[in-house]
């Protein structure tokens, strides 16, 4: 892959932008820009801004820019027989590893082997002052400096254009198998429960009242677990399209919301789909949220917004009052006149 | 004074001299201060309303747990009080079927796992002092342990948290799985008590692993085992715990315990995998054929929990063992990537040698967190100056190799030059900035974590890192 550092260029645009007071949308590979409220500003692009900056197999981490596309970055891992440690989304080809982080999903495997954003170790990015700045580093433990690193993942861009980030890598499973056996939904969470921890679970998702779990990992761990859990064999693609948002369920009509909860919630209603061994709930939502909404009270979760056609709505409903001022002035910290991704996580920032 | 007596319930007040004392200072005595007072609230209410009084007064606050940091993040504030959280200490709730707890600050690390214990469940991370650490400190420092490297730190195990702003208002951050829209959780995490005071935290319980074996392989040279380390990670096993001793700390360790280690070795390196039966058995085989083949000349398992905890005991009780050698001794924390393992413990030999001050390693090897123990006197003349021109060649070290002035212990005090050399101006610019989002006026523990831009320009100690100088147009200080 082409090593192309713009990391000039992409500062002196924002150098311009903040000079100007004139907003921008960070665009990366293009295929996420449905993700969050609609952005005001110019789009300046990430896309040029490729190339893997450092890895050594040894060590188990990789630095990447920005704009790398994630399915070049998995056949480079691939070739040391290693993939990223987390289960990183992608919309399409052109997905970056720069959108993952803004958009800050994780796919099936996230209970298992942790969050996108557990498997980041630092990051370079350009702040809305355009100064190039670099926090966190690429060695397992550092606690030097606050966690900027962490909270660029999922703040959809709004906190700084991220360069380059340093990921922890994993080897590469031997096998991977799917196993679907038809439960009701308690059965289903007891049966997770007893397995986690002692089988080599990487997905455990729920719908249509069939249990499909992901096993990955050494051949003889896998086939052991398959014994174990019995059943039938399952469609891996099950699992890419959960991580994707892709598939039957994704393609109905309506607004996708997740939910997060306590995995042990009820199931309810059933025409959810039920992913992250229960944590994760995915319902497609046609007009009003009301039940959504009521739904993540009653289990003291948390309801977002992931698309929909309304683009005024944002993903993350308004909080607290005062936790939102303190939200906005991190925001001002970061962004001071607030020319990054204007209007994309919360209106007025 | 007065107005704080009335917040805090009847011996919640510490001004007599004696009483204050015991707070003047942390894990780290070589920094000490008389705090004005210590405030010992009972409740999550008395917190907030001891944090808007010293706001309005514009008191500083330090937060105070067990008092068992390594880096100065507790020392007191001449002109401020402590706020000890350790009275706040009610496990609110386990919950066995989602497995999490909702705990107050002041609970005991260990108390977790033990409260979890009988729903088959335990809390990871576990810095060696989590006897007697808070969960709360745990939090402020980010704390790691011994079997971080396959649990993560305490910011992967954290969900949920209530913390108050200085002002006393409290907010409510993370969830059932930790999203957030801005991951608040991550960035109080490791704050050293500069950004907000956490009053609850809610943390994932994982099921106890139904086997653990334990593995100890002697080598005749520091570099052989280093080798071994990185040759276990890069065959794809991930210990619960990747432990090395070098042999100074090993002869310590030995006369602490009594417990022989295999006559001859210059180093040993510790591995503990755990799982079920089966994960439990291949990763051992691959352990055994990786230290055989790097050089090993003793290997000892360890499967009973009786065994295990023979062949840890040295390991824990390294710190104190080393301290038996010497007068004093003082504990570094750097991190390295873990290809820099043996041409950095090679260089430590040799600074320790120019020096003349012996230096013992102990450490997690499995993810880079070197703790080389200085041993010195400081009753005599010249010898603590010595010992941290030493420390500060063996951090500089860690920089050039890629890694990081604190692995797990914090800045505190203790690094706040360290910070100059791993951050640039327009970096700590931005730490200040977000501080200045939670603490308008700098009342939670000032002082600590962040070096002012004034502290980094002073004569004799700019550092200009990756050849920038920082803020190269802006007047000096």
């Amino acid at each position: 892959m082409t090593d192309h550092d713009a990391t000039e260029t992409l500062a002196e645009a924002v150098r311009a932008a903040y000079g100007a007071a004139a907003p921008i949308e960070i665009v990366g590979g293009g295929t996420r820009r449905a993700f969050g409220r609609a952005p005001i500003g110019t789009p300046l692009s990430v896309a040029a801004h490729t190339g893997i900056v450092e890895y050594d197999p040894n060590e188990f981490v990789v630095t990447v820019r920005a704009g790398t596309p994630i399915g070049r970055l998995e056949e480079i891992l691939a070739r040391e027989r290693q993939a990223l440690a987390a289960d990183v989304p992608r919309a399409g080809a052109a997905s970056t590893i720069g959108g993952a982080l803004a958009i800050g999903l994780t796919g099936p495997s996230r209970p298992f082997s942790g969050a996108l954003r557990d498997a980041v170790l630092g990051v370079r990015l350009i702040s809305g002052t355009g100064e190039v700045l670099r926090f966190g580093g690429r060695v397992l433990k550092n606690v030097a400096g606050y966690d900027v690193s962490r909270l660029m993942v999922g703040a959809y861009g709004t906190l700084g254009l991220i360069l380059d980030v340093s990921l922890r890598t994993a080897p590469r499973a031997e096998v991977t198998e799917v196993r679907d056996v038809a439960l009701n939904w308690p059965s289903a969470r007891a049966a997770l429960r007893r397995w986690e921890g002692g089988l080599p679970m990487t997905g455990a998702c729920y719908t249509e009242g069939v249990l499909s779990v992901r096993f990955a990992g050494r051949t003889e761990r896998v086939a052991a677990a398959c014994r174990i859990m019995g059943g039938e064999s399952g469609d891996p693609a099950l699992f890419t399209g959960l991580r994707d948002l892709q598939g039957a369920f994704f393609a109905r009509p309506g607004d996708l919301w997740r939910l997060l909860v306590p995995p042990d919630t009820p199931w309810d209603p059933p025409e959810t789909l039920i992913d992250w061994a229960g944590a994760q709930r995915f319902w497609r939502v046609a007009g009003d949220p009301a039940a959504v909404l009521a739904c993540a009270a009653r289990s003291r979760g948390q309801a977002m917004r992931l698309l929909g056609t309304d683009r005024s709505r944002g993903p993350w409903g308004a909080g607290v009052p005062a936790t939102m001022a303190l939200m906005g002035r991190i925001k001002a910290a970061m962004d001071p006149r607030a020319i990054l991704n204007r209007g994309r996580l919360y209106p007025d920032w | 004074m007065r107005r704080l007596k009335r917040i805090l319930p009847a011996d919640g007040l510490l001004q007599k001299s004696a009483d204050v004392a015991v707070y003047e200072c942390d894990g780290l005595p070589v920094y000490r201060a008389r705090p004005l007072a210590v405030a010992l609230p009972r409740t999550v209410a008395e917190v907030g309303r001891v944090l808007a009084l010293c706001t309005e007064y514009d008191i500083p606050v330090v937060s105070r747990g067990a008092g068992t940091g390594l880096s100065g993040g507790a020392l007191p504030h001449p002109r401020g009080i402590v706020l000890a959280l350790s009275r706040l200490d009610r496990i609110v709730s386990i919950d066995p079927d989602n497995q999490v707890a909702r705990v107050e600050p002041g609970v005991r690390n260990l108390a977790i796992s033990e409260a979890a214990r009988p729903f088959g469940l335990f809390y990871a991370p576990d810095p060696s002092s989590q006897i007697a650490c808070t969960i709360g400190g745990n939090v402020a420092e980010n704390a790691g342990g011994v079997h971080c490297l396959k649990y993560g730190l305490t910011t992967h195990n954290v969900l949920a948290l209530k913390f108050f702003d200085s002002g006393g208002t409290l907010h409510e951050a993370g969830g059932p799985t930790g999203e957030a829209p801005l991951d608040l959780c991550a960035l109080l995490t490791g704050s050293e008590g500069l950004l907000g005071v956490v009053v609850e935290i809610t943390v994932r319980l994982r099921p106890r692993p139904p086997a653990t074996v334990a593995w100890l392989a002697a080598f005749r040279s520091l570099q052989e085992a280093a080798a071994s380390v990185r040759e276990v990670i890069s065959q794809g096993v991930i210990p619960a715990g990747l432990e090395l001793m070098d042999g100074l700390a090993l002869s310590a360790a030995q006369d602490y315990t009594g417990i022989p280690y295999p006559e001859g070795a210059a180093a040993v390196v510790l591995a503990e995998v755990d799982g079920d039966d089966l994960a439990v058995a291949l990763d051992s085989e691959r352990l055994r054929a990786v230290f055989t083949a790097q050089g090993a000349f003793a290997i000892e398992r360890a499967a009973r929990d009786e065994d295990r905890r023979r062949l840890w005991l040295g390991r824990k009780s390294a710190f104190p063992a080393v301290g038996r050698l010497a007068p004093d001794y003082y504990c570094m924390d750097g991190t390295i990537p873990r290809r820099s393992l043996v041409p950095v413990l090679t260089e430590i030999g040799a600074l320790s040698r120019r020096y003349d001050l012996p230096v013992a390693n102990v450490f997690h090897a499995g993810d880079g967190n070197l703790h080389p123990l200085i041993l010195y006197d400081a009753a005599v003349p010249g010898q603590l100056e010595r010992v941290e021109a030493l420390g500060a060649d063996i951090l500089r070290l860690c920089l050039d190799c890629g890694g990081t002035i604190s692995g797990e212990h914090g800045v505190g005090v203790e690094k706040l030059d360290g910070m100059c050399a791993q951050f640039t101006a327009a970096e700590l610019a931005i730490f200040h900035a977000l501080k200045s989002a939670f603490d308008p006026y700098h009342v939670l523990n000032p002082g600590k974590a962040v070096p002012t831009p004034a502290r980094c320009v002073e004569p004799g100690g700019m550092h200009v890192h990756g050849g920038r100088l920082p803020f190269a147009r802006l007047e000096r200080f």
